[in-house]
């Protein structure tokens, strides 16, 4: 007797499990069963489990029957031919989905020459194994499995032609690389996604060397004279939207150039670049602070008093103003109506990002990096026909990593762009090294990719060849120009006087615990203080009942609330959250008393 | 030597002996001074010096490796049952000060012929705690006549040192509401209640009771394992009872001792804690090959047992005994701080690091500690 459980439930026994086992396998192949049913049946436990709910990961797989592949050259033929489909195959039991539950019980080919008769199924490609992004990796079964996995990770990331109807989409914080182009180093993958349609780099002489130091710990070093003809340059888009929102009371949001008396009104020259309707105008360049949408909204809270005095004066100023550190150019203008039918108005703003010291690239195989100089051209170094790279990676990026797929695209890259062709770096399927190299000898190059190259400061022959060749390197979205930040001195918050927090609002950085340790580690007593000091205030303590006095600046003195002026009023510095905490205190009923002792 | 005399008030005495036992044969006073003043100058530039934060070094020092410290216990090379706490669990055990700790050792010296290995199998069997379900073969119940027959295990009994009748003994005295007789020559026990009316079921809570009864060795004592550590054997048990060991006659009461910190606590008072709590940490980190300085843990170990009682580094431990409201309510549960301090008027005076950073104040540590004072009038 063997238990059966449909979807993890109980559900009866059977006598002859694997026979129950093979019928259900059988009649889904004939099409009586969906195709995502899934059967196991586990004998330690003697238990057979049969799965069909949704979210299990299923795979496709070709079914092989007495050692050979169902998928005959009949097949073949037909699907060249398009008389057949996938779905054909599927009803025929050509092809079948496994989870991987099911997949335990397998014997899965990895190719058709690998068959035998134990074999249940076969791969219905190599490259099949993995997964979307991590297939566009060229020669990537060379690669240790980790850096395969960094690799896709860091091509999501990768800044290409993401759509081609971008000119009338109004996305979020999107990036548009220009002259993007197709990898000379190309998978299977590449054709089946049509990557060509929206690529996400361009491919660049890389040369394998270091150069004076710069490009030590990943860092990379980048070719001015690339940038300047264009290199990895892009567009940031981001959109700025506003709506004329409705309140209770027939109070509504007004867009337009705000008046000057209206609560909260910024100053003229930053209103400069509105047009009437109160909406920016087309191609003007903005910097932080300039409003790029002028709008007033109803006063937030209505006292009896304003309830009869409804003028222009109670309205409050509330324009989409931009924030610090962001810069564009007006790029296109967008007056609608939202499915509320409220006007709403969207504005996408454009910034040319160029390349430059601080961004971040990649190629294919996990090799991220930063650009840390940018060389003059004329200091970069040459080969003996004048080729310059565009960008010098660091040698010690290689051994740790093993990333010897990194190597092989170079030489296979090298050899597309001077053949003219392009390379098939399939995984598993690749182009053989041997046959690039020797290709690559054919065209009056180094077997080995390596050249003799020349200092491009003293023009002096470097004593070692260098390994260069042609690379697919991707730009990533992370760059400094939406990252950079300092402050001495700026905003605060308006509870506890402490610096904001965060870029967008010019934040300080946290001086957190453990920093703060540090300090007191080292007795830097009155350094620690000093590093405190941002939110320090003189409060007025009086000294009979130690609560904290209020200044009265008409009389330029201080009075106790509760014992009035006839005491000793003190000026004590506290840091403001402090003052703040006794309040809280006060809140929950406990008395603060503050007994202060030696002046002198 | 009227030269050591000199440097008795400046140096500590152990110091002054280490030197006196490594002077050179033949050394002359002059060389004996300049010994004498060089140790000098490096025993006082070895000195923390007045405002310096230790107490913060050393939580820096002990912290730091410990985020490198595994997740492992230890086994016993041989017998897979005994493992040991070590690492991270076992130092957080320690510096919390846990009532009830994971795994509970004791390390047992012998006296002389012992020590050699004389009979160290049966001595260790012996200090086993072995309760009646041992030596049981069966236990059967006559549901008519209300009586219970249990068939002893003779040869089990043989190699624990007891007879049958000392066991019928053991539990007459233990069990109390029923009689126990031996049969003549055979190793059964009849069992009969004393009084009359009684329920069945009573007899078979006697059945489940009666095999937790304990018979022989040291109660608390789970396993034993005899070793031999260098050229001495010793016995290891996992379990502790360090009172009823220590009452027996072959063991070396001077180093036995267990890692049970309220055990020693208990037994040896505070001073024997402060320094078992030195070894046990230092045992862990000698496992994991860190290198910490001991003067760091010394300062743990004398805060745990500052206010003469075992305290943990902890919330119920040292932190309540924290003098400072204000530091008291930065660490945790701040509310019910501040209400209780309240209720009692307590003051907080400001003397230590976290109060002052609090209100902005220079800390009293480093170079806000000392102060100028001026005469006003
Ligand atoms: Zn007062």
């Amino acid at each position: 007797m063997t238990d059966v459980f449909v979807n993890n439930k109980f559900s009866g026994t059977i006598n002859d499990p694997k026979e129950f086992v093979e019928r259900i396998i059988s009649e889904r192949r004939m099409g009586k069963l969906p195709i995502s049913a899934n059967v196991t049946y586990f004998e330690d436990l003697n238990e057979v489990h049969v799965e069909t709910c949704s979210g299990r990961a299923i795979r496709p797989l070709i079914v092989v029957k007495d050692g050979k592949s169902t998928l005959t050259d009949k097949y073949i033929e037909q699907l060249e031919k398009n008389e057949i489909t996938w779905s054909d195959l599927l009803k025929q039991g050509v092809i079948e989905y496994l989870d991987t539950l099911e997949e335990e019980s397998t014997l899965v080919a990895f190719r058709e020459e690998d068959l035998t008769a134990e074999h249940t199924h076969l791969e219905i490609a190599p490259i099949t194994i993995f997964g979307l992004a991590t297939s566009l990796v060229p020669f990537g079964n060379f690669n240790h499995g980790v850096r395969l996995n960094q690799g896709s990770k860091n091509q999501k990331q990768a800044i290409g032609f993401y759509v081609s109807n971008f000119f009338t989409r109004l996305d979020m914080d999107v990036n548009l690389l220009h002259y993007p182009q197709r990898p000379i180093a190309e998978t299977i993958m590449h054709s089946t996604l049509e990557f060509n349609k929206h690529p996400t780099g361009q491919n660049v002489v890389v040369a394998i060397m270091s150069y004076q130091g710069y490009n030590m710990e990943d860092a990379i070093v980048i070719n001015k004279g690339s940038i300047d003809r264009g290199l990895a340059r892009s567009t940031y888009y981001r959109p700025v939207i506003s709506e004329e929102l409705r309140y209770s009371g027939g109070l509504i949001d007004e867009i337009g150039i705000p008046d000057k008396e209206v609560k909260g009104y910024r100053s003229e020259h930053d209103y400069r670049y509105l047009e009437e309707d109160g909406i920016i105008f087309p191609e003007a360049k903005v910097t932080e602070g300039d409003v790029i949408i002028g709008k007033t909204s109803p006063p937030r809270f209505l006292s009896s008093m304003d309830e009869y005095n409804l003028t222009t004066s109670s309205r409050r100023e509330s324009s989409m103003v931009l924030k610090h550190g962001e810069i564009g150019v007006v790029d296109f203008v967008v007056v609608t109506e939202n499915s509320e039918g409220n006007k709403l108005i969207q504005v996408r703003l454009r910034d040319n990002r160029i390349p430059e010291i601080g961004d971040k690239f990649t190629s294919r195989h996990g090799q991220k990096g930063v650009i840390s100089y940018v060389v003059p051209e004329q200091d970069v170094p040459f080969t003996a026909d004048g080729i310059k790279p565009d960008i010098i990676f660091s040698p010690h990026g290689i051994p740790s990593r093993m990333t010897v797929s990194h190597l092989i695209e170079l030489i296979g890259g090298k050899v597309g762009a001077l053949s003219g062709r392009y390379i098939d770096g399939t995984i598993f399927d690749s182009e053989k090294e041997e046959d690039l190299r020797q290709e690559l000898l054919k065209l009056g190059f180094r077997e080995n990719g390596t050249e003799v190259l020349y200092n491009g400061i003293t023009g002096e022959q470097y004593p070692v060849q260098i390994f260069i060749g042609d690379m697919y390197y991707l730009k990533l979205k992370h760059m400094v120009a939406n990252k950079i930040h300092s402050r001495a001195r700026g905003p605060i918050q308006l509870l506890t006087r402490q610096p904001t927090e965060g870029r967008a609002k010019e934040g300080g950085l946290r001086l957190g615990e453990m920093e703060k340790d540090t300090f007191v580690a080292h007795g830097a007593s009155l350094l620690l203080k000093e590093r405190f000091d941002s939110d320090k205030t003189i409060v007025p303590v009086c000294e009979n009942c130690g609560i904290i006095a209020v200044y009265d600046g008409r009389k330029e003195r201080s009075f106790c609330p509760i014992c009035g002026d006839e005491v000793e009023i003190s000026n004590v510095e506290v840091s403001y959250a402090f003052k703040l905490m006794l309040d809280e205190f006060k809140s929950l009923l406990v008395y603060p008393k503050l007994v202060l002792e030696g002046k002198y | 030597m009227k030269l050591f005399k000199e440097f008795e008030d400046k140096l500590p005495e152990n110091i002054l002996e280490e030197v006196k036992a490594n002077l050179p044969d033949k050394c002359s006073e002059s060389r004996t001074r300049k010994i004498l003043e060089a140790v000098y100058k490096e025993y006082k530039s070895s000195v923390a010096d007045p405002g310096e934060n230790v107490g913060l070094v050393g939580a820096e020092s002990i912290g730091e490796p410990g985020t490198q410290m595994t997740l492992n216990t230890f086994h016993f090379a041989g017998v897979s049952e005994m493992n040991v706490t070590t690492g991270l669990p076992r130092l957080i055990e320690i510096l919390d000060a846990r009532k009830t700790i994971k795994t509970e050792i004791t390390e047992i010296f012998l006296k002389k012929p012992y020590n050699e290995g004389k009979d160290i199998k049966e001595i260790a069997e012996s200090l086993k705690e072995t309760l009646f379900r041992s030596f049981l073969k069966e236990i059967s119940i006559n549901i008519a006549s209300l009586q219970m027959t249990i068939e002893l295990d003779e040869q089990k009994i043989k190699n624990a040192k007891l007879t049958p009748i000392k066991i019928t003994k053991i539990l007459e005295k233990s069990v109390k509401s029923f009689k126990f007789q031996l049969e003549k020559d055979k190793p059964i026990i009849n069992v009969k209640s004393s009084s009359k009316d009684i329920a069945l079921n009573e007899i078979y809570k006697l059945k489940e009771s009666i095999k937790d009864i304990f018979v022989t060795g040291i109660k608390g004592i789970k396993q034993v394992l005899p070793v031999k550590r260098g050229s001495e054997f010793m016995i290891v048990t996992a379990g502790t009872n360090l009172k009823e060991i220590l009452k027996l006659d072959f063991i070396d009461t001077c180093r036995t001792t267990s890692n049970n910190l309220y055990e020693i606590e208990k037994l040896f008072g505070i001073e024997a804690v402060r320094q078992a709590i030195m070894n046990e940490v230092m045992k862990v980190l000698d496992a994991q090959g860190i290198d910490i300085d001991m003067r760091h843990i010394m300062l743990v170990s004398d805060t745990m047992c500052m206010s003469g009682r075992l305290l943990g580094i902890n919330r119920y431990g040292i932190v309540k005994e924290k003098p400072s409201v204000l530091a008291r309510a930065s660490f945790e549960t701040p509310i019910k701080h501040i209400i209780n301090a309240s209720l009692r008027g307590e003051v907080d005076s400001l003397n230590s690091v976290i109060e002052n950073v609090m209100l902005n104040q220079p800390i009293p540590v480093g170079t806000g500690l000392p102060g100028l004072v001026t005469k006003v009038k």
